[in-house]
């Protein structure tokens, strides 16, 4: 019965540090990921988010870091042709304040046969993370007005400015031309 | 100084006007307007364009392609469209829009085998030269257009709302639009956005 009462205590804590957690308004995603229930982890895998909702934060950061976001798949040829370039501009300006994030859309059937296979083996060092919400139509105009949907596609943004690019980069120097800008 | 100042005035409105006509171009068409005909190899041989299907009381346009993983997962949604729809007057017609020497899979040959394989009982045509899928303004795969018996777009976007779960599908964009169509009525979701692959092109 002690034990009981105490599991139920700490249950009851817990929640309540949720909740604290949730009022101070951090819209990191790590905040979201303690609150939230619904993003899933899988061995040898970065976290899976089944509802955009959750992956929004990620567009809502108002820092002075400039976030490059790229929308790929394994599945996708173009897109993993451009990858190097990607992790090529998160290793040159590191010290910069740019922060690359490659969300993967791949399948939820073969993010064990195919995404970890490919992470293993290319060791990407950009943050990756996998989106599985099925249902696009909701959430593309949410990402940008402009994307059609088709992928590749990529955000860069700093604070409330913001730029899309459905189209693939050919080399490094190209993804230095439009994060210029923002720098 | 006057003149100077008219001119570049006429000038820039010129080039807006100019910039205004090709923007319009890589757009495509759009809900309301009337589909561009074409004339396109189907993988039988043959020449097949809109007007090949007289009574037609309307059409449904798909980009889709071999390679693709969601052109593949509608399929089977695709051929059983075809089954459920045909009969009553709408037609599925698919377009493979994308560059063969980019995407050797998308080959015209490629095409007949998957054709085959898969037993499409509806068109499947070549974009030769590209000229067709700009002029929709498609940008991926599968991208669908559904028109009306006069042309007119009636809907652009995907099928349904999950590519990858047939079972757990719980809106048919396309179906619910047919239904529309077929009452006499406009569809109430006139467009979709999906995830797609991109239309592959040679590098200009």
């Amino acid at each position: 019965m002690y034990k009981f009462i105490l599991t139920v205590f700490s249950v009851a804590f817990l929640l309540v540090a949720c909740q604290q957690d949730q009022k101070t308004g951090e819209s990191t995603t790590q905040t979201v990921a303690a609150t939230v229930s619904t993003i899933k982890t899988m061995d040898g895998l970065p976290p899976i988010y089944e509802n955009y909702e959750e992956l929004a934060t990620i567009f809502e950061q108002r820092n002075d870091t400039t976030y490059v976001i790229n929308f790929w798949s394994t599945w996708c040829a173009p897109c993993v042709k451009e990858l190097p370039y990607f992790e090529a501009l998160n290793r040159k300006y590191e010290a910069e304040k740019v922060k690359v994030i490659l969300v993967s859309l791949d399948f939820p059937k073969q993010l064990e046969t195919k995404l970890k296979p490919f992470l293993a083996e290319n060791k990407l060092q950009s943050e990756v993370l996998v989106l599985t919400d099925p249902d696009a139509n909701s959430w593309v105009d949410k990402v940008n007005p402009k994307w059609s949907g088709a992928i590749p596609a990529t955000v860069v943004y700093k604070g409330e400015t913001n730029k899309f690019y459905e189209k693939s980069f050919e080399n490094l120097e190209e993804l230095e031309e439009i994060i210029t800008p923002f720098l | 100084m006057k003149k100077v100042i008219n001119l570049s005035v006429l000038l820039i409105a010129v080039i807006g006007l100019f910039v205004a006509a090709t923007n319009i171009d890589t757009n495509g068409i759009e809900v309301g307007d009337t589909a561009p005909d074409f004339a396109l190899k189907n993988i039988d041989g043959k020449t097949i364009s809109l007007d090949s299907y007289k009574d037609a009381k309307g059409y449904i346009v798909v980009f889709t392609c071999n390679t693709c993983p969601y052109a593949v997962m509608y399929e089977q949604r695709l051929i059983e469209l075809h089954d459920k729809y045909a009969a009553k007057g709408y037609p599925v017609i698919a377009i493979n829009p994308n560059d063969p020497e980019v995407k050797p899979g998308d080959s015209f040959d490629k095409m007949k085998e998957r054709a085959a394989d898969k037993k499409f009982p509806f068109a499947y045509l070549f974009d030769d030269g590209q000229k067709v899928y700009p002029a929709y303004g498609a940008t991926r795969t599968p991208h669908i257009y559904l028109l009306d018996a006069k042309k007119t777009v009636q809907y652009i976007g995907a099928l349904d709302n999950n590519a990858q779960d047939a079972s757990a599908v719980t809106t048919k964009f396309v179906e619910d639009a047919i239904a529309a169509l077929d009452a006499g009525k406009k569809p109430e979701t006139t467009f979709t956005k999906a995830i797609g692959c991109s239309i592959k092109t040679k590098k200009s």
